[in-house]
């Protein structure tokens, strides 16, 4: 009997035909198990966001036992809450030119041609089918007022496809989510584990087997079994630890699966959002988002002499640089995320910056407020214009905000195939957690769309193509000496984390890692800088084994040894990261080289060398990681290079 | 703009578990920048208690944006502190005075066990919806989006109701700790949309008796005020 899998594959199952025929073409050839059957099998989900709750829901609404796994006090916690601008869907209610192949198309561009074709098509189209759903189970989203559903645009697009409630579209679409998990967990089709992380993934015969986790009240440490695991615990964009995440995000569910065999797929693909409030001092926690929806209203602008300190009402209009709207007149201020991030951060480093960091750029709603009036403004942007102010304590209607980019999403991901299976049979990854999508850059609004059509319409109906083949015969359980195996490993790393007792805290050593990656791999790397992070954090993590410090025992309740476990996960998935940016010699959406650019300043794609997803394997030692090649093809739309001039 | 806090003195909750007695501990914390939030001072203590070996304080956290609902501090006996409409982790020190006393406790309510110092349990809200706060539509086969015209007043009306955070400093708030207001906003927000029209009676009883069974009600033999009032809730 073999523990181990077999050496790791790059099959995509790509179906067969036609791009717009594939995702039919694979419904109507896959297995399926009949209603009658779908009890006798137990899938545990992990993560509760926007992938997680909704394929829990569905796949119990179908008739699958589902166990579902939380580290947050309520599955209504998860950070999808926090989004907040909108999602897209190629509704085409405006009449404005949308179709399925043009949100497929600005996908795949905004992507800088680095997603897989298939995978982006049928995310295409089944975004028409999120926003029926969500109407149905009673998601208020704005409506005009004749009472039909109302849209804005978002970057990247030149149609309004983007379906959003107030600024809070995230939180009205979780809970719409979450309830439809809720009313499954009421009559006891799911079974919810909440406050409870994942340790470990559990591989028995070539197959993911279940999972170890670990009560976060209690401190212990047990298995679970199942026929199949889907992994929906976001992205890692913490590993920079400032961002615009939730504090509790990490990457330890999918780091744990990638050291168990899941291949991890172009770590270096990273989002840094241009539309974020400047730090401010050094003990900051988090950085906070003001929704790319802003940039609908709001002008970007820095002052066009360095240094210039004067207050922004006195800067007349001949000395303000309007940047976004003179270097890309047909996008203006609502250029992708990657390209207005790189734009302010070369305005704020020729010292055009401004306020008292002179780390931001000025985000102007006077226009709008002159245009539309302040109440127009107000009901549009309310509660972001008021967020921003108990954060700043400056009132945007009367002064600018000033906002900078920072860490938002992650594009990376475990390595998933077209029916979302990562490289370990029976382990699906969805939502943020995989990296199938959105390429090297992500457009706004995608985020909610992608998470949804994982859970809802696309994991619902490829998992029966492999459970079938489980039907009516046994698989392991948890008394498998395998998961007292991973139990024991499990035990054994959080007895060494509690017991290093040096002097530092998890935090501390979170906030180096963190200045290191923001620094060589952040919006601009270079191959020197990238060499320099390679041979800093393996010496900070060596720093971290012999120095960390964590109080309060490691049984039971204890949020110091949670972080331990979650930083030591970045350390190494730190280092893949900047070896992933090193390799990968050409720039791409929200990866920059800066040896690999254009005369003005824009990335140079190399789709020679580099038209391929780049996918690591774990192999015992986190600096020697290796790569496989997953080749990129576009039948439908060819090679371009990406323009929002 | 910006200024640093000296000299401030917090009296914070610690209990070890849900059935252990509790104390305030007193700590004296210095050179916090009014820039920071409440909760990144919370974190400047934290990590000087963990590097001179003592035990962290423990609360719950998460998107520190306001939307999560996971924060929950009782600040100088006002929940979320005292900045209207806004939550613990978006209250910022600049509300603070050198010199300043702060009492910092968990909630207070029969049906939020406290966990450990200031972590409550929450669960119950998590019953409530799980009784009723929802509309069953299985997902597949919904018609399309545009097919039933929502009002903009009914759909902005059930929006306010909609956004409600599930934070629980209402039910901290309440001198009996009841939870009428988180109920009544779910209540509020499916029942006003045509899509919760079909299941708008049971899923009051249902979210009403759930919430009586964790909040408490009505005794059993006072029947007659219980039925008002979910009667009233019907006309919602």
């Amino acid at each position: 009997m073999s523990m181990t899998l077999d050496r790791p594959t790059l099959d995509s199952k790509t179906p067969e035909g036609p791009l717009a025929d594939k995702w039919d073409n694979f419904k109507a050839n896959e297995k399926l198990v009949n209603p009658a059957n779908k009890r006798k099998f137990k899938v545990i989900v992990v993560g509760t966001g926007l992938a997680g709750a909704s394929a829990a829901a569905t796949l119990a609404e179908l008739g699958y036992q589902v166990d579902a796994f939380t580290f947050h006090d309520s599955p209504r916690r998860a950070h999808s809450i926090a989004a907040q601008g909108g999602i897209n869907a190629a509704k085409n209610y405006r009449g404005d030119g949308d179709s399925v192949h043009r949100l497929f198309y600005d996908t795949i561009k905004g992507g800088d041609f680095r997603s897989r074709e298939s995978n982006v098509h049928r995310l295409a189209q089944v975004s028409v089918n999120i926003i029926d759903q969500m109407v149905a189970q009673g998601v208020p989203f704005a409506r005009e007022y004749g009472g039909m559903l109302d849209n804005r645009s978002f970057g990247g697009a030149q149609v309004s496809r983007t379906f959003y409630a107030r600024g809070q579209t995230g939180q009205q679409l979780l809970l719409g989510a979450y309830q439809q998990l809720a009313r499954q967990i009421g009559i006891g089709n799911v079974r919810l584990f909440n406050r409870t992380e994942l340790v470990d993934v559990v591989n028995i015969d070539g197959r993911c087997a279940g999972i170890v986790v670990r009560d976060l009240m209690t401190g212990e440490v047990s298995s679970h079994s199942a026929h199949a695991v889907v992994l929906a615990t976001g992205g890692y964009g913490n590993v920079f630890f400032l961002s615009t995440n939730a504090m509790a995000c990490n990457v330890t569910a999918a780091w744990r699966a990638h050291r168990r065999g899941a291949l991890f797929a172009n770590p270096c693909y990273t989002q840094i959002h241009p539309t974020c409030i400047p730090q401010s001092d050094d003990f900051q926690s988090k950085l906070t988002l003001m929704s790319e929806s802003l940039r609908n209203d709001g002008r970007v602008w820095v002052p066009t002499m360095a240094g210039d300190t004067r207050a922004p009402q006195d800067i007349p209009e001949s000395d303000r640089d309007y940047y976004l709207e003179r270097l890309y007149p047909s996008f203006g201020n609502l250029a992708p995320r990657d390209i207005s991030s790189r734009a302010a951060k070369r305005a704020i480093d020729s010292g055009q910056g401004v306020g008292p960091k002179q780390n931001g750029v000025y985000l102007d709603f006077a226009d709008a407020i002159g245009r539309l009036g302040r109440n127009v403004v107000a009901e549009r942007y309310g509660n972001l214009f008021d967020m921003y102010e108990r954060i700043t304590g400056e009132n945007p209607y009367e002064t600018p905000m000033r906002i900078y980019p920072a860490s938002h999403y992650t594009m990376g991901g475990l390595w998933v195939d077209y029916e979302l299976m990562t490289t370990i049979p029976g382990l699906y990854a969805a939502g943020e957690a995989n990296f199938s999508d959105h390429g090297a850059n992500r457009l706004g609004a995608s985020a909610l769309m992608q998470g949804l059509a994982d859970g809802y319409f696309v994991l619902p109906y490829t998992i029966s193509n492999y459970l079938s083949q489980w039907l009516n015969k046994s698989i392991p359980d948890t008394s498998h000496p395998e998961f007292a195996r991973v139990e024991a490993e499990a035990r054994d790393r959080y007895h060494r984390l509690a017991s290093i007792g040096g002097t530092r805290s998890p935090d501390y050593f979170h906030r180096e890692l963190g200045k290191i990656i923001w620094d060589y791999c952040g919006m601009e790397r270079t191959e020197a800088g990238l060499d320099k992070a390679l041979s800093e954090i393996p010496a900070l993590y060596e720093e971290f084994s012999k120095d960390l410090r964590v109080t309060g025992g490691e049984d039971g309740l204890n949020q110091t040894l949670e972080k331990a476990g979650r930083v030591e996960d970045f350390f190494e998935l730190g280092m893949l990261m900047c070896r992933d940016a090193l390799e990968r010699e050409e720039s791409c959406g929200g990866h920059f080289r800066a040896e690999h650019q254009t005369e003005d300043g824009e990335a140079l794609r190399d789709d020679e060398n580099f038209a391929h997803v780049s996918a690591w394997e774990w192999t015992g030692d986190a600096t020697q990681p290796t790569l496989h090649k997953e080749p990129l093809a576009y039948e439908e739309v060819g090679f371009q290079t990406r323009s929002y001039k | 703009m910006s200024g640093t806090l000296k000299n401030l003195t917090l009296k914070i909750w610690r209990q070890a578990g849900p059935s252990d007695a509790g104390r305030f501990d007193t700590h004296v914390i210095d050179e916090i920048t009014d820039e920071a939030s409440f909760l990144e001072m919370l974190d400047i203590l934290n990590e000087r208690l963990v590097e001179s070996g003592e035990d962290a304080v423990v609360f719950d956290h998460d998107c520190r944006e306001g939307i999560c609902g996971t924060c929950s501090l009782m600040i100088n006996g006002q929940a979320h502190g005292p900045e209207r409409a806004t939550a613990t982790c978006q209250l910022h020190m600049r509300k603070f005075s050198s010199g300043d006393t702060i009492v910092i406790e968990p909630w207070r309510a029969s049906a939020f066990p406290i966990v450990r110092d200031l972590m409550v349990d929450r669960s119950a809200f998590d019953r409530i919806v799980e009784s009723g706060g929802f509309i069953t539509a299985a997902t597949g086969g919904a018609p399309d989006a545009n097919l039933t015209p929502i009002p903009k007043p009914v759909a902005d009306a059930a929006m306010d109701a909609a956004q409600c955070i599930g934070c629980g400093a209402c039910v901290a708030a309440c001198p009996n700790g009841a939870a009428n207001l988180f109920t009544g906003a779910k209540v509020t927000h499916l029942n006003l949309l045509p899509q919760g029209q079909a299941e708008r009676y049971q899923r009051v009883e249902n979210m009403v008796e759930t919430m009586d069974d964790h909040f408490g009600g009505p005794a059993p033999t006072t029947v007659s005020v219980r039925r008002p009032a979910r009667r009233r809730s019907r006309s919602m």
